[in-house]
């Protein structure tokens, strides 16, 4: 019978069922799919009222439970994202969500998932460091919670100076109490913004630590740094603005691995005009005139092939003076990308 | 609401006051007394009564009021703009709070302090002269009301100046004449009719009126006027500073 094989005809399909459905194919989708971004910034733009424009056409996505950093020369624009995002600059053109909520027409969600700690030191002066702490948690909202401030001021090894008032404080403790304050109310995503300024070898390990055990316990870090280094240990992502634009945002690990090329130049007891065929697989290139070789090998490979291109040059007959080995850094890569036009 | 944030506001400023409570109390307490010295023993033995009562009695309203006006608007205004002046402003404006919220934060807190200031200075003025208050509450109404409207008014003052100097200037240059011209130390009445027209554009006249009629029942315009005058200040302030939240002015860049 042909009937048999017709499909059952709508009307006939209960429209819950069909609903349930609906929501399920589309959790599934999103489970198939990479999990939104925690923030997305998208067009965003900005223009201070003296005219300047700081911020050009921004678009990132952080995701959720990354630590971030954010890499740029001075006057890059880094303090200005930031501020938008929280809420403290508005924003002339594009679109911020956090969390999946509108920095603007949904703030107070938005914002309940940040924890802000600003480049300047920001500090009241008479009042003490627990009273402080406190008032920020208040601040967002979140019922009295003397254990979790406990805990935040020990992790931060201002334990002992709870009672302090904040003006008799080194200006290395006072940006812990800002970073106190930051994550009194529990907040999903933490911004440092240059958190090391003026933080000594030691503390800046300890506070590292602390970053460490807010990632680990699901918190997303976003770091704004001068420093390459700090951005190379800390950070799983790096972005490089420059100028109000994001000129790279790539993985760490893609980044080392554009890091881990090196050169190895060979200084030549004599000069060649050309290689022989033996050596082609190397694919060395002559320098200085035929009185140097370089050959780029990877550090992170296997092996480097270094001995056997030694040998084969003996092999050909070509004598080694002295040599020398340089790595691209990503120092390196920032300046270059930072100078171009 | 986020009550917890405006509770957050309104104690951080109260524990400001606490801290600061010797110049907060001490210095308009002695000023008053130095007023009843001057006006109330000094003038009022030559001027011995307005209205139907002592002169000593009759100013202490105005001289409340004075207290009143001027400590909202230093409060208020100095409550807003010192955040904003040492930059821990960046946390309230990245808190998940509402622009009502602060102002019930900043205002409801230096309100209260100059309330409990008038209450004070009325104490000390019963040491020197019989005080008597025939309708107390509306004398509490006139209190907290001017209170709050010039607490509001405190608040647009510290957000608009970018400097000491601003913030000195209005409270000197306008308000402090207006108060003293206000009929603080004399009856509207007893002017030449000419200068009692110009007296009636002067706000704060309103307000001083309305409040001495709570005690003694003299008044200089009707308190119904008196009453609508100040609410018209207090809606005035009110959508001032809705603008000035709703722009960001000189809050956010
Ligand atoms: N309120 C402001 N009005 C006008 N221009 C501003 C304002 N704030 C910042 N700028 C300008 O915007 C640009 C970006 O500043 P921003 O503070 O975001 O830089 P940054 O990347 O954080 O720099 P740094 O590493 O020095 O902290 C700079 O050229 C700065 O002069
Ligand atoms: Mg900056």
């Amino acid at each position: 019978m042909v009937h048999s094989y017709l499909p059952v005809p709508p009307s006939c399909v209960d429209p819950r069922l069909k609903c349930r459905c609906a929501v399920r194919h589309t959790s599934f989708q999103n489970a198939m799919l990479a999990p939104p971004p925690i923030i997305s910034v998208s067009n965003l733009s900005k223009t201070y009222g003296s005219g300047f424009k700081a911020l050009k056409g921004i678009n990132l996505d952080i995701k959720r439970g990354e630590i971030f950093a954010l890499l740029g020369p001075n006057g890059a624009g880094k303090t200005t994202l930031i501020s938008i995002i929280c809420g403290i600059a508005n924003l002339s053109e594009g679109r911020v969500t956090v969390g999946g909520h509108d920095i603007n027409s949904d703030y107070r969600a938005a914002r309940s998932l940040i924890g802000l700690v600003p480049q300047e030191l920001h500090t009241d002066s008479f009042e003490t460091v627990w009273a402080t702490v406190s008032f920020s948690r208040g601040l967002f909202g979140k019922p009295k919670n003397p254990a979790h401030i406990e805990k935040v001021l020990k992790d931060l090894s201002l334990w002992d100076k709870k009672d302090s008032k904040i003006i008799t404080l080194s200006g290395g403790m006072k940006r812990r109490v800002m970073i106190a304050k930051a994550l009194s109310h529990e907040p999903q995503i933490l911004f440092l913004d240059e958190p090391t300024a003026g933080v000594d070898v030691e503390l800046r390990k300890g506070m590292w630590d602390v970053v460490r055990g807010l990632q680990a316990s699901g918190v997303t870090i976003i770091l704004t740094t001068h420093y390459i280094q700090e951005a190379e240990e800390m950070a799983d992502r790096i972005g490089v603005i420059n100028k109000g634009e994001i000129i790279l945002v790539e993985d760490k690990a893609g980044l080392m691995q554009k890091l881990g090329k090196k050169h190895l130049k060979l200084y030549l007891q004599g000069k060649v005009d050309a290689l022989p065929a033996s050596l082609a697989a190397y694919n060395l290139e002559l320098s200085d005139d035929g009185r140097a070789i370089i050959y780029d090998y990877d550090t992170k490979g296997e092996r480097t092939g270094i001995t056997s291109l030694l040998g084969d040059l003996r092999n050909a007959g070509i004598h080694i003076s002295d040599l020398d080995t340089t790595q691209s850094s990503l120092e390196d890569i920032f300046v270059s990308l930072v100078r171009a036009p | 609401m986020n009550y917890r944030a405006i509770r957050a506001i309104y104690l951080f400023e109260m524990a400001r006051t606490w801290r600061t409570l010797l110049q907060s109390i001490v210095s308009p307490v002695v000023s008053t007394s130095l007023y009843f010295v001057v006006f109330g023993a000094a003038i009022g033995s030559r001027i011995t009564e307005v209205e139907g009562v002592s002169y000593g009695t009759f100013i202490v309203p105005g001289l409340v009021m004075l207290s009143v006006l001027t400590q909202s608007i230093a409060n208020a205004s100095f409550g807003i703009y010192f955040p904003k002046f040492v930059g821990t402003i960046y946390e309230i404006l990245s808190a998940p709070v509402s622009y009502i919220e602060i102002v019930i934060g900043y205002v409801g807190a230096a309100a209260t302090k100059s309330i409990i200031l008038g209450l004070i200075i009325m104490a000390t003025a019963a040491l020197f002269v019989p005080l008597h208050i025939q309708h107390p509450l509306w004398m509490l109404a006139f209190l907290v009301l001017t209170a709050v409207t010039f607490s509001l008014f405190g608040f647009i003052i510290g957000i608009w100046a970018d400097g000491f100097e601003k913030l000195q200037m209005i409270p000197m240059l306008i308000v402090t004449p207006l108060t003293f011209l206000g009929g603080s130390f004399y009856s509207v009445n007893m002017l030449p009719s000419g200068w009692r027209t110009i007296t009636l554009l002067n706000p704060v006249v309103y307000l001083i009126s309305g409040f001495r009629w709570s005690f003694y029942e003299i008044a200089d315009v009707s308190v119904a006027l008196s009453l609508g005058m100040t609410l018209g200040f207090l809606a005035i302030c009110m959508v001032l500073v809705w603008w000035i939240f709703r722009t960001g002015y000189r809050l956010k860049n």
